[in-house]
């Protein structure tokens, strides 16, 4: 076999995993791809010794299954590129030739993908290699990297044949913490577990999840159902709040202040709520890997279902009057649209492939904790424009309060295991996936023979579809890109680490 | 139209009208308190994950805690963390909380500079910048200015150009890939203006502190005006905060 299988949170001994030739490496590569349901989860390259290992794993999503096979070499070889044949692969192999050098021939334009402090290269943040197009009649809008709004930095740099927009890059790195290095060098696990927090705060409770998931099965210490429990509330309510967040901020781009205000306010209880419960709005210091400081109680579930019993008539009769109203229906509709086609070649995934009608969504394809018993039925729109992510949203928000309300019936007891002395398995991988709100976050780590991490990779839903904003801005009025930007709501510092 | 006062009526009155004293609902990890009472301290010093607190004298910096609640779980007879949500300072030495002190924290005019009262107190423009922030003091900035905190009644908001603001306000650790974007907004500002570190991230790296990743020169270079704890700051924390230190009184 050129490949091992895995599921998802299994480990696995690393000398499991395949080292094959980079031929047959990408051949293999190639030809598992072409099948629709499979997606790269991640392909990244980690130092042992003076080589390099390689390992990609791929999600086959019919099978539930993650494919994993890697390759051998050394920093600044060249390969030829997979990019040339699977347009997805173009993001990963842009990191592994900014962090180890390694040319991948052929590719359509190596460049350094968010100027990471450990990069092997000299290359500088402010001498971006944008594209070009000379032309008398084209102009470029640069805008950023400090945005007009309390938003992170990232720079847009926009070809326009008048208002229109022909073609948008989009350059990111300004929020490159090196948390992937942090990871490595701290052996502290309260450490660790805040910082899979700020690998972006708006989805602190997926990312932290998907951490304490991934360490457990490291440690080889089964997670208590209330933990699970809590894992999976948590990560939904988040999605409710920041879905609604979302529609709030479509309405104000839109224009539609009433829209913005209900809206806005609405999401507060579901925040509030989340402070209630463990003392920050945004759940963090809530997940924590084999314990929790804040154990959910009777006296909240009766709160978490006062305040739904407020939010949905409310959330209702605003989305009600938004979907009948003409002048906020023609600036959504038709407007930044993204084919399924142009997303399965891109490797999107989340909320924003699933409103173009690709189903993608870990799930229902990769099921963990409470999913295993609540079976998932992915929500898709077909069009793949402003108007279907916003639909898309109002629906989820409905499925995630069904959701929540189901588990609210039966919530596990509380049984704490003291497993903070547990320790990684030594030469051990494993992969964890988890659906935050946008999409599936995948971490990913490998241990060295005494237990201690040496390699562990993040992958955010945005990394990929940051490229699906940019496609959808093409032959659109360069007015509209906010409210196309606001459709997808991307991370930067999810992208930068 | 009617659809629309329709709903409008539903919603009837959000806004906290009292932002000083208001309180926030369930659990609240605002500003310790630490008892005089004998503990491990150093299993504390171990278990926290951003070396917020020290010993002799036992101590937490706020401006290094990200409010984790790991140590306030472990030793609650030591470490309360009270819903006192006004905890901004214009002292980072303030920040830092010792055993047995139970003192509200305040921005001390003395060390403030005198125009700034005079300048700000009606209308004070803040530019944002993020420096590797999460985007989650960013979510709560953007909240103060919601229905329910409505912050502009106060007179100051967020500005979209540095040339029309008296304030940088930053967030996040500072990367080094923003450092130089900062400066540069930070030139464009007309003087006089204030420098507003936003966060335990803003103010001491937090979580982020050994990242070989951050550049925070601009913090040595340039005397900062106000600290803003938290992880990520609440709404309320935020505009006390600012309240306190343009001396308005809402
Ligand atoms: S709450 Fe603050 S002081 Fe206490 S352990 Fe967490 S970071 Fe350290």
């Amino acid at each position: 076999m050129k490949y091992t299988t895995v599921h998802n949170l299994q480990s696995i001994p690393i000398e499991m995993i395949p080292v094959v030739s980079y031929k047959d490496f990408f051949d293999t590569v190639i030809s598992l791809f072409e099948e629709e349901e499979v997606h790269c989860v991640n392909y990244f390259a980690y130092p042992i010794g003076n080589e390099l290992h390689l390992i990609c794993s791929l999600a086959d999503d019919r099978e539930s299954k993650l494919k994993v096979l890697s390759w051998k070499s050394t920093s600044f070889a060249s390969v030829p590129s997979l990019s040339t044949q699977i347009p997805s692969i173009i993001v990963f192999e842009r990191e592994i030739y900014e962090n180890y050098g390694i040319t991948f021939i052929g590719h359509p334009w190596l460049k350094p993908l968010r100027y990471a402090k450990n990069r092997a290269n000299e290359h500088q943040i402010s001498d971006y290699p944008f594209f070009k197009i000379e032309s008398e009649e084209l102009h470029e809008v640069g805008v950023g990297p400090i945005h007009a709004g309390i938003i992170e930095p990232g720079h847009f740099r926009f070809i326009c044949n008048g208002e229109r927009i022909l073609h948008l890059e989009i350059q990111l790195g300004y929020q490159h913490r090196g948390i992937e290095n942090l990871f490595l060098n701290s052996t502290h696990l309260n450490q660790r577990i805040a910082l899979s927090e700020s690998i972006a705060g708006d989805t602190a409770t997926a990312h932290a999840s998907a951490f304490a998931n991934l360490w457990e099965s490291l440690c080889d210490v089964q997670t208590s159902q209330h933990l699970l429990w809590q894992r999976n509330l948590s990560v939904e309510i988040e999605r409710i709040a920041m879905h609604t967040g979302d529609m709030a901020a479509i309405c104000t781009d839109v224009a539609y202040q009433l829209g913005n205000a209900v809206l806005g306010r609405l999401r507060t209880p579901m925040v509030n709520f989340m402070q209630e419960w463990c003392g920050n709005r945004l759940g963090k210091s809530l997940i924590r890997p084999f314990n929790s400081f804040y154990a959910f109680t009777p006296e909240l579930k009766e709160r978490l279902l006062d305040i739904f019993s407020k939010y949905e008539p409310d959330f209702n009769e605003i989305w009600d009057r938004m979907k009948t109203l003409p002048s906020l229906l023609s600036r959504l509709e038709k407007t930044g649209v993204v084919s399924r086609n142009q997303m399965i070649e891109i490797g999107a995934v989340g909320m924003s492939a699933r409103a173009a009608g690709l189903e993608r969504d870990v799930r229902a394809s990769h099921p963990y904790g409470l999913f295993k018993e609540t079976p998932h039925q992915p929500i898709t729109k077909k069009h793949g424009d402003v108007y279907s992510r916003t639909q898309l949203r109002n629906e989820e928000i409905i499925q995630s309060v069904s959701y929540i309300k189901h588990w609210l019936e039966n919530i596990p007891d509380i049984e704490i295991k003291d497993a903070s002395h547990a320790t990684p398995k030594p030469s051990t991988f494993c992969i964890s996936l988890t659906e935050g709100w946008r999409g599936e976050i995948c971490h990913c780590a490998i241990t060295d023979e005494k237990g201690n991490l040496i390699a562990y990779k993040i992958k955010d839903p945005s990394l990929h579809n940051w490229l699906a904003l940019a496609l959808a801005v093409r032959n659109n009025e360069i007015s509209d890109f906010p409210i196309i930007n606001k459709s997808f709501n991307l991370s930067y510092c999810g992208f930068d680490l | 139209m009617l659809k629309e006062i329709k709903i409008r009526l539903h919603q009837g009155s959000q806004f906290i009208k009292d932002v000083r004293n208001v309180e926030v609902p369930g659990i609240f990890k605002g500003r310790p308190v630490i008892s005089t009472k004998n503990c491990d301290e150093v299993a504390l010093v171990e278990l926290c994950p951003t070396a917020a607190i020290s010993v002799n004298p036992f101590q937490i910096d706020l401006g290094k805690c990200n409010f984790c609640g790991a140590c306030a779980f472990h030793s609650p007879d030591k470490i309360q963390f009270t819903k006192d949500y006004h905890l901004a300072v214009n002292e980072r030495e303030a920040l830092i909380i010792r055993a047995g002190e139970n003192k509200a924290l305040i921005v001390n005019k003395e060390k403030r500079r005198p125009e700034i009262e005079r300048f700000f107190k009606q209308s004070f423009k803040i530019r944002q910048v993020s420096a590797g922030g999460d985007n989650s003091a960013e979510l709560e900035l953007n909240a103060s200015g919601n229905v329910q905190f409505d912050s502009g009644r106060f007179g100051f908001e967020f500005v979209a150009s540095p040339r029309h603001a008296d304030a940088v306000l930053i967030t996040g650790p500072i990367t080094e890939n923003m450092a130089q974007p900062l400066e540069t907004c930070f030139s464009d500002i007309p003087s006089p203006k204030v420098i507003i570190l936003c966060g335990t991230d803003a103010i001491s790296g937090g979580v982020f502190q050994n990242s070989k990743a951050l550049d925070r020169s601009f913090i040595e270079k340039h005397p900062i005006d106000l600290y803003i704890p938290g992880n990520p700051p609440h709404p309320l924390t935020f505009i006390n905060g600012i309240l306190d230190f343009i001396g308005k009184k809402p």
